[in-house]
């Protein structure tokens, strides 16, 4: 803290000599960054700004700046919209059944290939469980029209052991453990990367004390892998829940269709279906951007609950 | 010695290792069966598919179904375009990565908490699918391969984790190369960059993966069939057309075949190329995983 007027003066001068001089220095630093940062204001924070739309009517003849105002206006039709709660309740089925069926998958499979006593047989299964991951949604999706359909594979092995066929990809009920099948086959086994890792990190000397004190395989599991998982489970677990209103669009939008629409429309294929098709770009922005601010809040929410209860958190 | 003291278990034990075993290469199963039958079945007759339920090896062999779907341009110009940017867009990424990273990674540079805290945020909030398709329409990149490339170029997470890369890079190395009278552009490429490129290959796979397997943009900024992606066209092919192919520059001299073995070709055709390069990947990607998971 500079104590005089005089000092003041002397050091901002000196600070933007300082300024100068580094910019000099650096010229070329600077100039690297410049294709980067355009790309961050044009593509992450111009549509922040567009979020705007979202309390006007918009009109793309107008633009942003003459547009009218309207305040909250879309958000209050949204609330009192009928498909508000359908919306809601379906996208929290979805990450309900997704935390509790998708999330603990990878970490049981880690654990069950860590107990694989044959390395090499350990690395096969490896490989294969990793391929699903790398494939596209449309895949995935391909693969269960085609697999799942009345006259899919399923159902005719279904009917050979004389079981009725059932509608797989029409049906309503069946709509949600169908994506939980599908995001647990594709990313369960690639999700047990972090936890093998997490694994591989723990003291071997823990082992062999436990050992020492007597503890069986299933007692070395209880009482050292798993505290060595905690820290990763409740950091991905934190990740989770920042994304609960976030179910992907991609998978829904490919699973979905017009006789499972009751319980398939999530907030993100509203988005889609409203904004893209039907062109009502204020009302659907309004709609993301209620999702986002809810995926933020519980995003931080579920940090802090974390660090409250002794985790280290993603903050 | 952890391992010798495991061998001599209870007998509880040894059936859970007999139920692990199997339980595991079931789980292997169910992840590469689906493949191994969408491959057989492309390759059977339609009496095959109807009768059996199912099978991994074809009694009878046709290659109708892939005559069929080379029979037009349709699928191998998508295959072009989603290579074309695959190709092009992993090097636009590396390039914005690359040049972003390296100056954020030095903690000399004016400005950088600010600009770091801001590319951060971008983690948690963003402006969704509407304000970015209106940014990328008012570009004037809507049916253009372009808006398949740019938006995508900068994944956050990435980004992070190349610049804390980089930042492991012992400050010495620059000074040394300094003092001999290298400038910053020369000490990037000639002393970063190769002690990096075990990392950058591991990110030029990641974006390797993601362009080739991007859905979402194409859909919302390509409408010109020319310019659709592979991704595209499998779905439209498999799940809106049953099987036909849209565009109908088809050979309609050859009988069209069975729609079953059709879409199961399509499969094939648009699962192969990943399948092919997989082995090769799965190690770098493994260990891009790690990197991430270190600085967490």
């Amino acid at each position: 803290m500079p104590k005089t007027k005089a000092a003041a003066a002397s050091k901002t001068v000196g600070r933007k000599k300082g300024f100068i001089h580094n910019l000099k220095m650096d010229k070329w630093l600077y100039i690297l960054m410049i294709p980067g940062l355009l790309h961050y204001i044009i593509f992450k924070y111009a549509p922040m700004w567009g979020l705007v739309i979202a309390f006007q009517d918009y009109n793309p003849f107008l633009g942003l700046f003459k547009s009218p105002w309207v305040g909250l206006k879309h958000f209050q039709m949204f609330f009192s919209n009928s498909m508000f709660g359908t919306l809601f309740s379906n996208t929290l089925w979805v990450s309900f059944l997704n935390i509790i069926f998708s999330f603990p998958a990878p970490i049981i499979l880690a654990l069950m290939m860590n107990e694989l006593r044959f390395q090499r047989y350990k690395r096969v299964v490896q490989t294969c469980v990793y391929i699903p991951h790398f494939l596209s949604w449309v895949i995935v999706a391909s693969l269960t029209y085609t697999l799942f359909s009345p006259t899919g594979v399923v159902n005719r092995v279904l009917e050979s052991i004389g079981i009725a066929r059932v509608q797989f990809l029409t049906s309503q009920d069946l709509f949600r453990p169908m994506i939980v099948g599908q995001t647990i086959w594709k990313g369960a086994g690639w999700g047990t990367i972090i936890y093998l890792a997490a694994i591989a990190g723990v003291d071997t000397q823990l082992y062999e004390a436990a050992i020492v004190d007597g503890a069986g395989r299933f007692r070395q599991l209880w009482h050292v892998t798993l505290p060595a998982l905690r820290s990763t489970v409740v950091l991905m677990l934190i990740l989770k829940l920042g994304d609960v209103l976030d179910t992907g669009f991609e998978q829904i939008y490919m699973m979905s269709n017009s006789l499972n629409r009751a319980v398939s429309e999530t907030f993100d294929t509203y988005v889609y279906t409203v904004g893209i098709t039907q062109g009502s770009y204020s009302y659907s922005t309004a709609v993301g951007l209620f999702k986002s601010v809810i995926g933020i809040i519980l995003i931080f929410g579920s940090n802090a609950l974390a660090k409250r209860a002794g985790e280290s958190g993603i903050f | 010695m952890a391992k010798s003291a495991r061998r001599n278990d209870t007998v509880f034990s040894r059936i859970f290792d007999v139920f692990n075993v199997i339980f595991l290469a079931a789980v292997a199963a169910i992840t590469v069966l689906p493949f191994i039958y969408v491959l057989a079945c492309s390759f059977a007759t339609e009496r095959e598919i109807l009768e059996k339920p199912f099978f991994i090896i074809p009694s009878e062999i046709q290659i109708e179904s892939y005559k069929y779907i080379f029979s037009s341009s349709t699928l191998p110009r998508a295959f072009i375009n989603t290579v074309y940017i695959t190709v092009v867009g992993t090097f636009i990424a590396l390039f914005f990565n690359i040049t972003l990273a390296y100056p954020l990674a030095k903690q000399r540079i004016m400005g950088r908490n600010v600009i770091l805290s801001l590319i951060t945020f971008t983690l948690v909030f963003g402006g969704g699918m509407i304000p970015t398709f209106l940014v990328v329409k008012g570009l004037g990149l809507i049916d253009s391969l372009w808006s398949l490339m740019l938006p995508g170029a900068i994944s956050t997470w990435n980004l992070i984790i190349i610049k804390n890369f980089f930042q492991g890079i012992p400050a010495e190395l620059e000074e040394a190369a300094k003092i001999d009278g290298a400038g910053d552009m020369r000490v990037l490429w000639q002393i970063v960059l190769p002690l990096s490129k075990p990392m950058l290959a591991t990110f030029a796979l990641f974006y390797a993966v993601g362009f080739w397997n991007s859905y979402t943009s194409a859909l919302l900024y390509i409408n010109d069939l020319d310019k659709w992606t592979l991704q595209i066209m499998l779905r439209q092919i498999i799940m809106l057309a049953n099987g036909s192919i849209d565009g109908s520059e088809f050979d309609e001299t050859v009988a069209r075949p069975p729609s079953e073995s059709v879409q199961m070709a399509v499969i094939v055709f648009g699962t192969l190329p990943i399948l092919c390069v997989y082995p090769f990947l799965q190690k770098h990607f493994t260990k891009g995983v790690m990197v991430g998971a270190i600085k967490g």
